[in-house]
């Protein structure tokens, strides 16, 4: 996809999105937001993935460690055709193949089982070593988020990482700088998480997390195989962002979702579609 | 099948020997075959491994959680990871880890526990799991082994390495030596209890280190006059359902004798069984829910009543409770 494909790909994820939410009524729809344009160039070409076989060996990986964010990546596989969109409507249904939380037992092209906050890199990182001793040149990726950072976990999986040169390992790390209970800088503040993981010897690149062109080239960078390390992807992004009735607000993690709200977004969305809003 | 020995004496062979040989060979057979562990690799006796499969023996450092982490995303890529440290940490310091990434997710993962109980010995309280199979028992599905021996320990290895199973699976067990119980190429089946003698009065349900306890007592209450089953219980879960009821129905009485708290523990496991099945009275040889010490495993054994005696004084409350 070329990038004003990749920003109507980002719109129409955010709309699956904010539908999928409304249909249940409420959920995290900040971490949705912020993530969307990343999944968007992942999926939009970034990522080698076969919507008919969510299988195949020879796939890269992705694992959403910020599992509540779920119904993003839910709007992505949909709309890349893994499974009918209808199916979004189903979010958190008793039975429903589309839990909360992502869980790669119940959902077509969901590689792995996260919610428990701080532990996808580790298994990221186990998919990646996995991948070498294979012998093969898939990659995997690992979506985190800046208030799960504050999981010691991430940072033993980091060291690890860094200790076992996993340069087919990219983590991308939403710093959306709101958490459920604020923002980051008032509920644990302090440091850099581009620091963190520049400290544990991984190769960081900072964007702007909403910029489809910008996201390319770092995950592109990420996998041009010049550091011996991994490669951490800190994208600067904004909690809600293009969910007009969610963006801006304090605690935006999760919300109520009514299905006049999610009208009146998506159509904001629409009219600003080659621009998030 | 298996075979016990007619005399019971410390294993030539370590636990950790009899474990490193059998992940070699399996190893060997399998290149899905990989080890993780967390800075315990000298001592747990793993060197000769490292050594012989560079690539697929995984030094994590001291991060247990992110060990069970990587293991969990092994498996994600097709390989069959076993996963080491003191029992302690393995169980508590990973137990999200264990539960979300490992079992929740339905992976195929191994995770060890080495040193359980009183075979901690000398590190004491802080490394003394009395609780790990506690901890780790109210995880749906998974697997819990206290193993016995080398031999039996070799064979479940090579059991676990192999396609047979998926899941997971915590297994527990000494890293230096056992008494020997079994003899070399006895087999066994994981959720099958053995029965290691037979008896009509009492039925002693043991495992690890203390179905050797529980054949020394076995021999005392015979001299008494007493007839003392004893059966090695070594997968607590799923637990040997058939056994402890066909037990409790021909014996009418039994005794849990475990290395480990008894809250959570064995005598919870068998007692659940009992509860649903035969009611007879249960007597527990155990740790009475207190914490560990240093000491050698002769005065630990004392110390928490984990002696053939306290089996024998056992066996004759719990006969003397039926009706």
């Amino acid at each position: 996809m070329n990038s004003s494909e990749l920003e109507a790909f980002a719109a129409e994820i955010r709309i699956a999105a904010i539908e999928c939410l409304a249909a249940f009524g409420q959920g995290h729809i900040g971490g949705s937001m912020s993530i969307a344009d990343a999944l968007a160039v992942l999926y939009g070409g970034e990522l080698r993935h076969d919507p008919q076989n969510p299988q195949r060996a020879d796939r890269d990986r992705l694992v959403l460690s910020k599992g509540h964010a779920g119904p993003a990546l839910y709007a992505a596989l949909a709309l890349r055709g893994f499974f009918p969109r209808d199916l979004l409507a189903t979010l958190n249904a008793g039975g429903t193949s589309l839990p909360s939380h992502v869980d790669r037992t119940k959902t077509p092209g969901v590689d792995m089982t996260c919610g428990s906050l701080g532990q996808g890199l580790s298994a990221g990182a186990g998919m990646a070593f996995g991948a070498r001793l294979d012998g093969a040149d898939r990659y995997t990726f690992v979506i985190l988020g800046d208030g799960e950072c504050q999981e010691g976990q991430v940072w033993e999986a980091a060291r690890f990482a860094r200790a076992h040169r996993l340069k087919n390992l990219v983590a991308l790390v939403d710093e959306n700088k709101q958490q459920l209970d604020g923002y980051v800088e008032n509920v644990l503040g302090g440091g850099s998480i581009a620091g963190m993981f520049a400290a544990c010897g991984w190769r960081v690149l900072e964007v702007n997390g909403h910029d489809v062109d910008a996201v390319s080239r770092a995950v592109q960078t990420a996998k041009d195989g010049l550091a011996d390390a991994p490669t951490a992807v800190i994208l600067d992004t904004v909690k809600g962002y293009g969910a007009n009735f969610a963006e801006g607000l304090e605690f935006n993690h999760s919300l109520p979702v009514s299905k006049e709200e999610a009208e009146s977004a998506i159509a904001a969305i629409r009219t600003g579609i080659g621009g998030a809003k | 099948m298996y075979t016990v020995l007619s005399e019971i004496k410390k294993s030539p062979v370590a636990m950790r020997d009899a474990f490193c040989s059998a992940l070699t060979a399996a190893a060997d057979a399998d290149a899905n075959v990989v080890y993780l562990d967390a800075d315990l690799v000298s001592a747990f006796g793993m060197k000769p491994f490292f050594q012989k499969f560079p690539d697929r023996a995984i030094e994590c450092g001291i991060a247990e959680a992110n060990m069970v982490g990587v293991a969990a995303g092994l498996s994600a890529a097709g390989k069959i990871p076993f996963a080491h440290s003191f029992g302690c940490f393995t169980s508590r310091r990973a137990c999200d880890q264990i539960m979300i990434s490992c079992a929740y997710a339905k992976l195929n993962v191994r995770l060890i526990g080495s040193d359980p109980g009183i075979t901690a010995a000398h590190n004491g309280g802080t490394h003394m799991p009395f609780e790990d199979m506690g901890v780790l028992r109210s995880i749906p599905g998974i697997t819990l082994i206290d193993a016995t021996d080398p031999v039996m320990l070799g064979d479940l290895v090579s059991q676990l390495a192999s396609d047979k199973y998926y899941g997971v699976y915590y297994l527990r067990f000494p890293r230096k030596t056992a008494k020997a119980v079994y003899s070399a190429g006895s087999a066994f089946e994981i959720g099958r209890g053995s029965v290691l003698r037979d008896g009509a009065d009492v039925t002693v349900i043991a495992s690890g280190i203390m179905v050797a306890e529980a054949l020394v007592a076995a021999e005392t209450l015979a001299a008494e006059g007493i007839s003392a089953r004893v059966a090695d219980v070594f997968t607590w879960k799923p637990i040997d359902r058939e056994l402890i009821a066909k037990s409790a129905a021909e014996t009418g009485a039994i005794v849990t004798a475990e290395n480990h708290n008894v809250v959570g523990g064995l005598y919870a496991a068998v007692s659940e069984v009992t509860a649903a099945t035969v009611p007879v009275p249960v007597e527990r040889v155990g740790i009475e829910d207190r914490f560990g010490q240093v000491g050698g495993e002769d005065f630990l054994a004392r110390e928490y009543g984990l002696t053939a005696e306290h089996i024998v004084a056992a066996a004759k409350t719990a006969i003397s409770r039926k009706k």
